[in-house]
């Protein structure tokens, strides 16, 4: 049975579109068939960090309007060949998504594909409610601060009350923690919450912790999903979230210092 | 040859009259000005719709008799029915008044806690129709992360098995009982009931209340602050202890 994966945070900037691209990537890598879908009708970026910006002919809403085929639209990857990218119109704005039209391409994906990743836009409006509103899993991205812990918590109140599932009394969409753009040192200072204090907060099941990383900036400058950067702290780290999210026992990394035994030794604090 | 089910030795009984104290809002009214009337209550009610869907409602129309104002009491129901208010009683009104709550099932409630009154000269024991029994003092259970931007009302008491977070809105006619972190605001009492109390296993809340009175995080004392404790009112002050 396929599922509906959204990748959420109600603030802007955590790395929503980072998530989506490596998880994505992460599971067609697994040999599962996966679509990923840009939601930000109006700020199209998915392509860009999927690299496929050249290659876009037809985007969502056409679909959603019948002015293309869902296939003519969906764009395969050159990376591996089990991932599709469904573009968002940037020459559009959110209003142009309707409930009808985006339940019917996902009923349309679910037939063909294992797992739709759905990239949400920030903010608690229609296209982000459009992004959560049929998934079965959410994978809500925080960064380790209080403004982004905060909208978190608000988007998920939203999946608890405004789903599909929450509307039909289903059981409630699964949710995940992924905290991004991690810095121990910086948690050490004193200056970003910790893993435990955004749990504390939250309550919320931990799926990964992506680390502060230079790779990030550059796979999206390369159109490249950083989990195909096997030697970066990132791109590990999100093989680590998939390798997880299937089932696997991985035992967390990133969040103790990174500094190594001798790092330990002569680094000083 | 029926049995006759009084007669039956082992029959268990299924039902009995019990007494029960409800919190109720009252509608005072001023004017007999309809039209005034259904404006004003569209205002109060358009601040917090939720609050005041199909809620029960008794009107008091002791003011108005008072000062010799007369209302048609169908008229004055249809408009509170209209605005989403359920009539469940009527009090201070005259004998005329009494007559049409009645024809509209609504039932009469004598004034005996308030001080003097202009119709009621013998006093009254209690009106034989019974109160209507409504689900109205029913606690209410929740068992999951109540998160920011929500807001859960009960209209007795509120138990809260999860933590409530910051930006949350939790409120209860009743007590509150939150057996995690309350991050959020909460307001207990809050139709007025002074006996009202909120317990929490862990108080870092942004305001709590009990009838009105309420004190927001930047005043709660450090002492108490990370604590399980309980919340009361004692002379209009709120007092914030440990839950021995």
């Amino acid at each position: 049975m396929a599922r509906i994966i959204v990748v959420t945070s109600g603030k802007g900037g955590v790395g929503k579109t980072t998530t989506s691209a490596a998880i994505a990537m992460g599971l067609a890598k697994k040999g599962h068939k996966t679509a990923v879908i840009d939601f930000d009708v109006g700020l199209r970026n998915l392509d860009l960090v999927m690299g496929c910006e050249r290659r876009v002919v037809y985007d969502f809403v056409n679909v959603i309007n019948g002015e293309a085929s869902l296939n003519q639209a969906l764009i395969r990857d050159k990376n591996c060949n089990q991932l599709y990218i469904l573009p968002a119109s940037q020459t559009r704005d959110k209003e142009a998504l309707n409930q009808e039209g985006v339940g019917k391409i996902l009923d349309d994906l679910k037939k063909d594909f294992k797992y739709i990743v759905c990239d949400s836009p920030a903010g608690i409006e229609k296209g982000a409610h459009l992004a959560m509103y049929f998934a079965d899993d959410a994978f809500v991205v925080t960064n380790p601060e209080v403004s982004s812990v905060r909208d978190s918590d608000r988007m998920l109140g939203i999946l608890a009350s405004k789903s599909r599932r929450a509307e039909r009394n289903e059981e409630p969409i699964k949710e995940y923690l992924l905290l991004s753009r991690y810095s121990p040192d910086r948690v050490k200072l004193g200056e970003m919450l910790s893993v435990d204090d955004v749990q504390d907060i939250l309550s919320l099941h931990l799926l990964g912790v992506i680390p502060e990383s230079k790779s990030v900036l550059n796979a999206s400058n390369s159109g490249t999903p950083v989990i195909l950067d096997e030697k970066s702290d990132a791109g590990q780290a999100y093989a680590d979230i998939v390798a997880r999210y299937l089932g696997e026992d991985k035992p967390h990394r990133f969040i103790e210092d990174k500094k190594g035994f001798f790092g330990k030794l002569f680094g000083g604090k | 040859m029926s049995t006759d089910p009084h007669k039956t030795p082992y029959a268990p009984s299924v039902l009995e009259f019990k007494s029960s104290t409800f919190s109720v809002p009252v509608l005072v009214l001023s004017s007999n000005d309809l039209v005034a009337i259904e404006q004003q209550l569209q205002e109060k009610i358009r601040l917090a719709p939720e609050f005041f869907k199909n809620s029960p409602l008794v009107l008091d129309l002791q003011e108005l008799n008072k000062q010799g104002y007369d209302i048609e009491v169908t008229e004055l129901t249809d408009i509170v029915r209209k605005s989403g208010l359920l009539p469940i009683g009527i009090r201070g009104g005259s004998v005329q008044q009494n007559k049409q709550a009645l024809a509209l099932l609504i039932p009469v409630y004598s004034i005996h806690n308030i001080g003097a009154s202009a119709e009621t000269q013998k006093p009254k024991k209690i009106i034989p129709t019974p109160e209507p029994v409504t689900d109205n003092a029913s606690t209410t259970l929740i068992t999951k992360p109540i998160r920011s931007g929500q807001r859960i009302y009960s209209s007795g008491d509120l138990v809260v098995l999860a933590q409530v977070s910051a930006g949350a809105e939790i409120m209860a006619e009743g007590n509150i009982h939150v057996y995690s972190t309350l991050r959020g605001r909460a307001l207990a009492g809050v139709q007025g009931n002074t006996e009202a109390r909120i317990f929490c296993s862990d108080l870092q809340a942004e305001l709590i209340s009990i009838a009105g009175n309420y004190k927001i995080s930047e005043d709660l004392d450090e002492t108490v602050r990370k604590k399980p404790v309980q919340i009361y009112l004692q002379n209009h002050t709120l007092i914030i202890k440990d839950i021995v």
